[in-house]
């Protein structure tokens, strides 16, 4: 018996105690779970990250944010322009210092590809109350497709610090249900504990607000992503797929 | 050359005289950035918390770069550096090969972090300490750095110079003792970090004056390839304390060299790549490219802290057995040392790391979790379990042994010493769960203000996050009280202590209030 501090003799590469030997068992099998857990969720779950990616110069597309303000706007807030896009369409929210443009008007149960990308340094897309966070990093387009599921007011922060400002930058995204009705102030009715048919149905607001809820709508939101799996993996056609589509500056 | 050394009365090692002076050197320099970095998180703290809101928007972002860069590179590098040169000449009854080139890394190190720090103080570094392009500082931010990385990449080959040194004047028989071979595997991570730490600093020092491009993507990956690799040794080299620490307060015995050995090379072998969970929710990478590094390489690092997380415990327990402690399932539990400081660092050490950094950690770093956890809280509230209650405490364990045995004088304030553990770790693990709740409820890391009083849109957190910050603020504070009571009692002990006489070195003195658990570093 010796200590850590002393040099064994001869040959130590012996057998372990069979204590070890099971802590070892367990601790490997494990991992195996964990290793086999990664995979197999991507591929079963349908609440992945994923996304169609590709690069983009950032003049262009701050080009294409403005070409699609300009053919779809409803209205101003907070001095943004409130965007209204027609169902199915890729949708676009740009990231500068210090925010996020234009405000999104959505429609509820209605697929959209959201693209994110930054038109200065890194900022973060962090969905509120969802709780689903997105690097969005210069010169790189991150496509969502995404299913509001839904109706409610939600904040976009950013939680990738981008100076000075980085704590004033805060987007917005409504989502109205199948009346063209917002259910009520997100950030308000999760003040006054309200809970109905607005998103508390999917439990992240209020004080219930935690990973479980925010993962049950990641879920949701990236459900039909899962299901296109196939561009997924080949990204690099649905990218230019994108570029076919007219005014897309998306670029390999 | 001539060699000047003299022989511990504790342990029976020869002490290069040459190890002993740059081991203080790098333990001053580690206290000073502690001390930096220690005021600038609480400064960062009482911001955080919106009922202080201490500092305005500009000093919150710059201090918060302060504690993140002091901390994280100059207070862990320099106690490696320390550890380095102990697991090296010292516990190989050897020599430091080259004390000159030594001293030269040492002022190189010293100098890259002056000019970081001058830069980072006089407001031309406002970026963070992931610095992400295109956020630019000035251009003598990142040469300090790299000054700094260089300095340290120099002491790690003389560490390897050591092993070669040792080997060949026959300073020891048998193999390397486990620790140093931990301390090596901790060492060959360094060279990995630090190889892509020059692949990034040197083209972004390049891109700040003007003279290349630097791909944002790019950036973050191979930054990351850094900023996690580094945790990595910053692991190996705790779990090496950790070892030193049982040997030193309850000669814990080594179970099998084969189990421990084999896991520290783990770490070599699975952890570059594992990095990639900081680029989960990216734009420029593949779902396979991710899910493979992520889960491949990770879990097979986490298998290795996982053994370690068991031979550690047990070799405490056997070591204690050994010495008499035999009453019972948990009678070794009893009788252990727990008003040492350097037991209970280790036992604090491997607790809040294993339970609370490595679930965490293993958690947020799957492809779902992530997207949920990506930037908020709950990352800090992770690594802070890991790298201060982990690693940090482990390190503050090991200076209790360091003082009387490197720098010769007695502990000050010793029943302070027995308590300054417990208040760290205890504040710490507050700080870290409070921290990952609040996380959980969506609040971002980094961010000055979440009432959003100056933003175009309201956004209103639940009522619970004032409660839930409370709590980390308070657990923070205690924390920042146990580490202001280390500082103080090692700048004290080193400066103004009583020196121990010749002759005079027994434990008794060593750590006059033992009692219980007398100190079992004879045996080692």
């Amino acid at each position: 018996m010796h200590t850590g501090m002393q040099s064994p003799r001869g040959v130590w590469w012996k057998p372990a105690h069979g204590s070890e030997k099971v802590w070892f068992g367990l601790a490997f099998g494990w991992s195996m779970v964990l290793f086999a857990m990664m995979p197999l969720w991507h591929w079963k779950g349908g609440q992945n990250p994923s996304g169609i990616r590709g690069k983009v110069d950032p003049a262009a597309y701050r080009a294409r944010v403005e070409e699609f303000i300009a053919a779809y706007q409803v209205g101003m807030d907070g001095g943004f322009p409130i965007v209204e896009p027609p169902p199915g369409s890729d949708i676009y929210m740009m990231g500068q210092m210090w925010n996020w443009t234009p405000v999104l008007k959505l429609r509820k149960g209605v697929e959209y590809t959201l693209h994110l990308s930054s038109v200065d340094v890194n900022h973060g897309f962090a969905l509120y109350p969802i709780n689903v966070n997105f690097q969005v990093v210069p010169g790189y387009d991150y496509a969502l497709r995404i299913t509001p599921s839904e109706a409610g007011d939600f904040r976009v922060m950013c939680n990738e610090f981008c100076g000075i400002g980085h704590h004033m930058m805060l987007g917005r995204i409504i989502v109205v249900d199948e009346d063209g009705e917002v259910p009520g102030d997100v950030a308000a009715s999760q003040d006054a504990g309200v809970s109905g048919e607005g998103v508390a149905s999917a439990e992240p607001a209020g004080d219930g607000a935690g990973p479980a809820g925010g993962a049950a709508v990641a879920g949701k939101m990236a459900a039909d992503g899962a299901g296109r799996r196939g561009q997924e993996a080949t990204s690099g056609a649905a990218v230019r797929d994108h570029a076919a589509a007219p005014g897309a500056e998306v670029s390999r | 050359m001539r060699w000047i050394h003299r022989v511990c009365p504790v342990t029976g090692l020869k002490i290069d005289r040459q190890a002993d002076l740059l081991i203080r050197a790098h333990g001053v320099a580690a206290t000073v950035a502690l001390l930096i970095g220690g005021i600038a998180a609480v400064l960062v703290l009482l911001t955080r918390w919106q009922a202080v809101h201490l500092l305005d928007a500009v000093w919150f972002y710059r201090i918060l770069t302060v504690h993140g860069l002091t901390m994280l590179i100059f207070f862990i590098l320099f106690f490696e550096m320390a550890v380095l040169y102990f697991t090296g000449p010292v516990l190989l009854n050897s020599r430091v090969p080259a004390p000159r080139v030594g001293w030269a890394a040492f002022a190189l190190m010293v100098a890259g972090a002056v000019l970081a720090e001058w830069m980072m103080w006089t407001g031309r570094a406002d970026v963070l300490l992931s610095s992400y392009v295109p956020l630019r500082a000035h251009p003598l931010y990142y040469l300090g750095i790299i000054l700094f990385a260089v300095g340290a990449l120099i002491v790690t080959f003389q560490f390897f110079a050591s092993l070669v040194v040792a080997k060949r004047e026959r300073t020891y028989e048998g193999s390397v003792p486990l620790i140093t071979f931990g301390a090596a595997t901790a060492a060959i991570i360094a060279v990995i970090t630090l190889g892509h730490g020059a692949g990034i600093y040197i083209p972004t020092f390049l891109w700040s004056l003007g003279l290349m491009d630097v791909d944002p993507q790019i950036y973050r990956m191979v930054w990351w390839a850094l900023g996690h690799a580094s945790q990595q040794v910053n692991v190996a080299a705790m779990v090496s304390v950790w070892y030193l620490l049982g040997a030193l307060t309850v000669g814990s015995v080594v179970l099998n060299e084969k189990i421990s050995r084999t896991a520290f090379v783990l770490y070599i072998l699975f952890i570059s790549l594992a990095s990639a969970h900081h680029l989960l929710v990216d734009p420029g990478f593949g779902p396979a490219w991710k899910v493979v590094n992520t889960s491949y390489f990770m879990y097979m690092a986490v298998l290795a802290s996982m053994l370690h997380g068991f031979t550690v415990p047990a070799g405490v327990e056997v070591g204690q057995r050994l010495r008499g402690y035999t009453q019972g399932l948990f009678g070794w539990i009893r009788r252990a040392p727990w008003g040492d400081p350097g037991f209970s660092s280790l036992v604090l050490s491997v607790v809040v790391f294993g339970f609370v950094g490595g679930i965490t950690g293993v958690t947020i770093g799957t492809e779902q979790i992530n997207m949920i956890v990506h930037n908020t809280l709950r990352v800090p509230g992770h690594f802070h379990a890991t790298v201060v209650s982990g690693t940090a405490m482990a390190f503050m364990g090991l200076t209790y042994y360091l003082i009387p045995l490197i720098f010769r004088k007695k502990i000050a304030f010793w029943p302070l010493a027995k308590w300054q553990p417990y208040l760290f770790a205890g504040g710490m693990l507050f700080f870290s769960i409070f921290m990952s709740f609040a996380g959980g409820f969506a609040v971002p890391r980094r961010h000055w203000d979440i009432t959003f009083s100056n933003a175009p849109f309201d956004l209103q957190f639940s009522p619970a996050v004032d409660l839930v910050m409370g709590v980390m603020a308070v657990g923070g504070l205690v924390a920042a009280v146990g580490g202001a009571l280390y500082i103080l009692i090692t700048v004290w002990s080193v400066f103004f202590g009583e020196p121990i006489r010749e002759g005079e070195l027994s434990n008794a003195h060593v750590r006059p209030a033992a009692g219980a658990g007398e100190s079992a570093t004879a045996v080692a």
